[in-house]
């Protein structure tokens, strides 16, 4: 069967579509500069089930489980879920931590770095260069003979949990609907004010989550994967459906009146430059270890990859450390134990990187 | 001559390395290259032509494949 998606052309559609999707759902509710930001939606839905109480980044964010359901849908259909895990899980886990503090010190994921470029945020090119330079370093590792060791085939059951605790996810958000002006439902906390409050409604956030989910698993659209096959192969195939994604958010936001160039004031963002830069580069370096972007964990968790899913988890456990140790950045700047925080995930990842090195063909 | 890597269970860009570091050490030949994801067989298959090299056969057995390339 021909996979349109895995094409050029098709690559470059669900940029296009992504950009669009996420330019419309800031439009419906999302937070500035944020229709879909995969650090953030993990951070909100840490919250939202109370791994951190910092209430203003509370909310079961829908996107995400349909994401992970969608790539499990796209992934059964086009006969391509493969149970599998055993690769290194609890160095995953913790590139998943890490990989989520770096992300809260910029202030989102790749997907929201082109997002706020999209919309006009500057500081984010600060960001976009920390992500090339910690993917770089990521490159570094590989050529060197980094590798996380083999996965091994497994029970689909095993494939099966992840999707099945983000439909458990819904289903909490089903039984435990936000109730105006109350900051909890049930076990499930709502941010009253700030981006958890801000939010498109349940069903279009859900149903923009699964489009997404279908076309990025049968494209394997990857915001890390493009830089990093750029420099590690001189390939642009997926960087082309990155550009894709800027260029559609960016010519919608202009046409929504949501483009507002500038550093001061941007939404969900502060104008420190080296730690917008250096939250990134720790960040893009767990994402390269790790082999993938956020977005694609999910959807590799989906089609039924268990160690993508591990990944998953150690990015909400991170954001609770993240907001519990004040790790994390806000408007007015990176939290008091930030900077400490991207320092001990470098060492991490260099020790993570130098040590791991065992040969591929053995 | 004929060789092949075994990249089954690896992931992403591991496949792909392994095989472009073999494209390059062999020059020219016949490379086999067993992967076990449709996104591992793309990926490989993209980088091989990029190379040069072409794909003669994808073989499917049991969710594996077999990439079969030559480089003249």
């Amino acid at each position: 069967m021909v996979n349109f998606f895995a094409s050029r052309k098709g690559i470059i559609f669900v940029g296009l579509v992504i950009g669009c999707l996420a330019a419309l759902l800031q439009y419906l509710g999302n937070p500035g500069n944020m229709g879909i930001c995969v650090a953030c939606f993990e951070r909100d839905i840490a919250g939202a089930v109370g791994l951190h109480r910092a209430g203003v980044v509370q909310y079961m964010r829908p996107e995400i489980f349909g994401f992970v359901l969608g790539a499990m849908v796209a992934a059964f259909v086009g006969r391509d879920f493969r149970p599998r895990a055993g690769s290194a899980p609890i160095v995953r886990f913790i590139l998943g931590v890490f990989a989520m503090i770096g992300a809260l010190v910029f202030l989102g994921c790749p997907w929201r770095a082109l997002l706020r470029l999209a919309g006009g945020d500057l500081n984010s090119l600060f960001g976009l260069a920390g992500l090339i330079v910690g993917i770089w370093i990521g490159t570094l590792f590989f050529k060197q003979g980094y590798n996380l060791g083999r996965s091994q085939k497994t029970y689909s059951a095993v494939g099966l949990i992840m999707p099945l605790v983000m439909a458990g996810f819904l289903v909490l958000m089903l039984l435990y609907p936000q109730v105006n002006g109350e900051p909890k439902s049930g076990v499930l906390f709502y941010s009253l004010k700030g981006p958890g409050a801000m939010h498109a409604p349940l069903l279009i956030s859900l149903g923009v989550g699964l489009l997404v989910g279908i076309i990025a698993q049968r494209s394997r659209f990857c915001t890390m994967g493009a830089f990093r096959d750029l420099i590690l192969f001189k390939q642009v195939h997926l960087l082309s459906g990155v550009l894709a994604l800027l260029a559609a958010a960016f010519a919608l936001n202009v046409v929504l009146g949501q483009f507002n160039p500038g550093f001061a004031g941007q939404p969900v963002a502060h104008t420190q430059g080296l730690w917008n830069f250096m939250g990134m580069v720790l960040a893009g370096l767990c994402f390269a270890l790790a082999g993938g972007c956020p977005g694609r964990q999910l959807f590799m968790a989906g089609e039924g990859d268990g160690d993508a899913a591990i990944f998953v988890f150690g990015m909400i456990v991170g954001a609770g450390f993240a907001h519990n140790f004040g790790l994390a950045s806000s408007p007015k700047g990176v939290g008091p134990h930030g900077i400490a925080a991207v320092f001990i995930g470098l060492a991490v990842c260099l020790f993570i990187g130098l040590t791991m090195r065992k040969k591929a063909t053995a | 001559m004929s060789e092949t890597i075994d990249a089954r269970g690896l992931s992403c860009p591991q496949p792909v390395l392994d095989t472009l570091a073999q494209i390059a050490a062999m020059g020219s030949g016949e490379l086999k290259v067993l992967v076990d994801t449709e996104a591992s067989k793309e990926n490989v298959a993209r980088a091989a032509q990029s190379k040069g090299w072409r794909v003669e056969s994808i073989t499917e057995d049991n969710g594996e494949y077999c990439l079969k390339l030559t480089g003249a």
